[in-house]
């Protein structure tokens, strides 16, 4: 009713809405692709009111089924995952506020709703609509192939899109056949420069940013085991869509996943989303946050088995070097010039370096500090280790008793991600075409793993286990001696001058020179045969808690160390210009 | 770099794969039923540029897994083959063949026999003349059935005759399965490939009806036809219908030279040595002590007392006819080296003496010839056979001690 601007065809101020909730000029009869704004916020499958003239007649087409956009599917995403997230335990704030405003504010940005479509694009949109019976005479559309080649090709999909490609040789019906989704080949075919294009694994970046800025005690690579552990929706998440959103063709290059992604990849990609929404800078990280190195220290050591009264050194180290401050922990986005904060990494680098400072761990040190401290442990009776705050810990000791145990659950890891499995009951089809074809396939699928199923014997696919915070847990009830919370840190310390330092008066650093994160991508290069065996074990056993490469890992060490140890490096440099005159 | 470590689609089932892989070598069924319940998804997705796709893979390992498993029946696997069959229509043909098989190990030999009657009558456009050599193969096996049929009947009527009885059915029956059996197997052999069985079950049609030019022809075919492989079984069935029809000594030397070359440790080398020792041309009993060094050379002949025996006979005939010694010379030379320790040893003396004195014997007169009186072999054998009072083994000391500078000429 508000809508006062000028018919593009015969300039007059004459607006109507067709069923379809469009604007129509009426005096022309000139329909215009207008947004009507939604003014409430729920979330519900065509919110965003936009239809094309020819709406009537496409519905007769699908069946049954409706018009959708893929921001659409994406929001239906996004929604079962932050319910899925808010029964996990997180804040129903963040459904209701956080990610809803931040979806929002990116559909606005890339000029998918809540604004004035470009003229540029409705020529392109009606013309890719309409019904032709010649293929080849629009040279502005582009090939099949050609979108398919454009997004990054997630391996196998490309090859079943290309079989697909080949068996629609002449098409006579409009595009829709392409895709189940109103805009799917549009969409494929963005400029990326400008737009950041949504995916599923942003999904995961969406998410993860609202917990950021909530604060949520859950770090990323704890937020995406869980994707992978199915708490979260990702794979298969379309499954959920009504009946009515057909999904078909590129929709399945959209929405179909078939790789898990990595936590670069979603760190990464936060940190544009963030930057690209213009948001300001995130809350606070403080010391009483969970997501500060102190605390996250705490539950790292608790995990990895460790002596409590190592927090005291991880402390120390987090001070030295200012990676406990405000400033250097919270998100400003857009900020090129401070290094994007990983806080697990962080957490278990620290930790990492920790244990290099007391132990060395040169294949040599470590070893000779455990003798000593079993020999320490042999003489003592039961009554003095009570008293003297718990026997002395024994880096071998350790070393076998965590092993044994990350190598059984590795084992197990490497043997459910064999057992992965990708499809769901919901079929999935190219062109209706091939709907009996896949239909009759996934029939014999089914039929295949009860037969197999039965076979396997008493091993039943296990249900989902319930998620939990930590993968390895040690009880100190344990009287085996399993568990090393409660050892002393007092074989490999002594004092001097009042203070509590290490006995080991060497360090080794893990990269003389930093390389340039921006050229090569890492900070270091990480080769296990350059780095002692001790040290290999350590960075293997945050990899397995974090899921992530050992190199991001030791990528931090170096960045740790380098801080901790600017002063010397400096000198050294100063020393050897010096040396060269 | 990160993108290699990304668990997607392939890598996950690439996994799989290889733990199905050690779950079958270590022949532990269920585990592999286990992943492979994980793996059969693959085949909703198109792996038409892959060498061997899902499909493919997902026949052979169930296969052996319902072969294998406890608790998997026969009806079990039937109805798995039969699913196989809809899925791959290029590979549906090699699927009835293997699954015949399977019934034939099974002993269920009629449904074996239906399936390949079913499999023969398959057309599928372009498709039937692709896989022509899997229906050769479906028609000789068929073909073979029928000759097991033949066999069964010309048993029962060898029976009836014996009694006195004769049974005109059974004999009509008879030549009815002969004329399926013999056009079938006829074809498949024109082929180049091993048919060991198909050839045998044809020649001994042949033979028994008579034909016994066709059964030379298609033997002689088998055996020296270029286009074949190698195959030393070819030599050995033409060698052994050659001996049944009472061929000259010539023709059938001439049957085991290609089978010497081959497969010199066979164990016609034994016959052949035989015949070429007591042959009138030197140069065939030249190739005789050749034959029977060279079979003696196998581990496996090493307590063949045969074998032996032969040996022992040649030379000790050389070396009383004092001709020829260069021979021995000649095959000794390569062998001096390592056959003393190998078959001489006083180890070995010991030991043939206890288990086997034939053997003992054999082998002191060639030791006691080849390495003098002196050498260990002979020397523990002959003095335990002479403590023993055999009468054999005191003639051959006397013989060798006789004939003892003769190591020397043949070692020089």
């Amino acid at each position: 009713r508000d809508f006062n601007e000028r018919c593009a065809q015969c300039s007059e101020v004459n607006w109507g809405l067709t069923d379809g909730g469009g604007f129509y000029c009426r005096s022309c009869h000139n329909v215009i692709e207008r947004t009507r704004e939604v003014v409430n916020t729920d979330f519900i499958t065509n919110s965003r009111v936009q239809t094309i003239s020819k709406g009537s007649k496409k519905q007769e087409k699908n069946e049954g089924g409706c018009e959708w956009y893929v921001c659409e599917g994406f929001q239906l995403v996004l929604k079962k995952q932050v319910e899925a997230l808010e029964a996990l335990g997180v804040h129903p704030q963040m459904k209701d506020e956080i990610l809803c405003n931040f979806w929002r504010c990116y559909l606005q940005k890339s000029k998918q709703a809540y604004c004035k479509r470009p003229a540029a694009e409705t020529v392109k949109t009606l013309s890719v609509c309409e019904s032709s019976t010649d293929v080849d005479s629009d040279p502005e559309r582009p090939s099949l192939l050609h979108l398919l080649s454009l997004s990054e090709s997630e391996g196998d999909l490309q090859t079943d899109c290309s079989s697909f490609v080949s068996s629609v040789s002449k098409v006579s019906e409009s595009t829709s056949v392409y895709s189940g989704s109103v805009d799917g080949s549009l969409y494929l075919m963005k400029n990326q420069k400008e737009k950041l294009r949504m995916t599923m694994p942003m999904t995961l970046s969406f998410c993860y940013m609202a917990l950021l800025w909530m604060r949520e005690p859950i770090t990323l690579s704890e937020f995406l085991r869980f994707v992978v552990e199915g708490h979260i929706p990702y794979l298969n998440v379309f499954q959920h869509f009504p009946e009515k959103m057909k999904l078909c063709g590129l929709d399945l290059k959209i929405f179909c996943v078939e790789s898990w992604p990595v936590y670069e990849e979603v760190f990464n990609k936060m940190h544009e989303l963030a930057a690209y929404l213009d948001l300001p800078r995130f809350p606070d990280i403080t010391e009483s946050c969970f997501l500060h190195p102190d605390m996250l220290c705490i539950k790292y050591l608790m995990e990895a088995n460790l002596p409590d009264e190592l927090h005291n050194w991880t402390c120390r180290v987090v001070k030295k070097i200012g990676i406990g401050e405000v400033d250097f922990l919270t998100l400003m986005p857009g900020n090129k010039s401070t290094r994007k904060v990983k806080y697990d990494v962080l957490a278990a680098a620290v930790i990492i370096v920790v244990l290099k400072l007391l132990f060395l761990l040169d294949d040599h040190y470590e070893w000779l500090l455990s003798e000593f401290a079993e020999e320490r442990n042999k003489n003592n009776t039961e009554v003095c280790i009570f008293y003297s705050g718990g026997p002395y810990f024994e880096f071998k000791r350790w070393y076998e008793v965590v092993k044994h145990s990350l190598d059984v659950k590795q084992k197990k890891l490497d043997e459910e991600r064999a057992k992965c499995l990708w499809r769901c009951e919901k079929p999935l089809f190219y062109s209706v075409k091939k709907k009996s074809k896949v239909l009759k396939r996934r029939q014999m699928v089914v039929n295949l793993q009860n037969q197999f199923g039965k076979l396997s014997g008493s091993v039943q696919r296990a249900k989902k286990p319930n998620p939990s915070s930590f993968q390895l847990s040690w009880s100190e009830e344990n009287t085996d001696g399993s568990c090393f919370h409660g050892h002393s840190l007092k074989g490999v310390l002594q004092e001097k001058c009042g203070l509590l330092t290490a006995m080991n008066p060497d360090y080794w650093l893990c990269t003389v020179k930093l390389c340039n994160e921006k050229l090569c991508g890492h900070l270091a290069h990480y080769r296990e045969v350059e780095f002692p065996q001790s040290y290999h074990f350590v960075l293997g056993l945050f990899s397995f808690l974090l899921r992530i490469q050992p190199s991001y890992i030791h990528d931090e060490v170096c960045m740790i160390e380098h801080k901790l140890f600017n002063k010397k490096l400096y000198k050294k440099l100063k020393y050897n210009t010096v040396l060269r005159k | 770099s990160s993108n290699e470590h990304k668990l997607n689609f392939k890598k996950s089932k690439e996994a799989c794969l290889s733990y199905i892989q050690d779950a079958l070598l270590q022949k532990q069924w269920k585990r592999a039923a286990e992943f492979l319940t994980c793996y059969v998804e693959s085949l909703e997705k198109d792996y038409s540029r892959e060498h061997i796709g899902p499909s493919e893979m997902i026949w052979r390992i169930g296969t052996e897994i319902l072969w294998h498993h406890s608790q998997s029946s026969m009806k079990e696997f039937n109805c798995f083959i039969e699913q196989m069959k809809t899925l791959g229509v290029k590979r549906y043909l090699k699927v009835c063949l293997e699954h015949v098989f399977h019934l034939l190990l099974n002993g269920q030999i009629d449904e074996a026999y239906q399936n390949l009657s079913l499999a023969e009558s398959w057309r599928f456009g372009e498709q039937t003349a692709i896989q022509d050599k899997e229906m050769k193969l479906i028609q000789a096996y068929r073909g073979l059935l029928d000759y097991y049929s033949w066999s069964k009947q010309k048993n029962i009527l060898l029976e009836h005759g014996e009694d006195g009885f004769s049974d005109l059915a059974v004999e009509q029956e008879m030549h009815g399965y002969f004329r399926k059996a013999a056009v079938n197997l006829k074809e498949i052999i024109k082929i180049p490939g091993v048919w060991d069985v198909f050839v045998k079950c044809y020649v001994d049609l042949l033979e028994f009806y008579g034909d016994h030019n066709e059964a030379h022809q298609v033997l002689n075919e088998y055996a020296y036809n270029s286009k074949f492989p190698a195959n030393p079984n070819a030599h050995v069935y033409l060698y052994q219908f050659l001996k049944r029809q009472g061929e000259s000594k010539k023709s059938l030397i001439s049957a085991l030279k290609i089978l010497h070359d081959v497969v010199p440790s066979h164990e016609l080398m034994i016959d052949f040595n035989t015949m070429l020792q007591k042959s009138k041309k030197r140069k065939k009993r030249r190739l005789g002590l050749e034959v029977i060094f060279t079979a003696l050379d196998y581990a496996g002949w090493k307590e063949n007392a045969k074998a032996w025996s032969c040996l022992a006979r040649q030379v000790k005939q050389i070396v009383i006819s004092e001709k020829h010694l260069d021979w021995i010379k000649q095959e000794w030379s390569s062998r001096k080296d390592w056959w003393p320790a190998f078959h001489f040893s006083r180890y070995l003396a010991k030991r043939n003496w206890q288990e086997n004195k034939s053997l003992s014997y054999e082998k002191a007169l060639v030791a006691g010839l080849l390495l003098g009186k002196d050498c260990k072999y002979f020397k523990y054998v002959s003095h335990q056979g002479c403590k023993a009072q055999l009468k054999r083994f005191r003639m051959l000391k006397k013989f060798v001690n006789r004939h003892n500078l003769v190591y020397l000429r043949i070692s020089g």
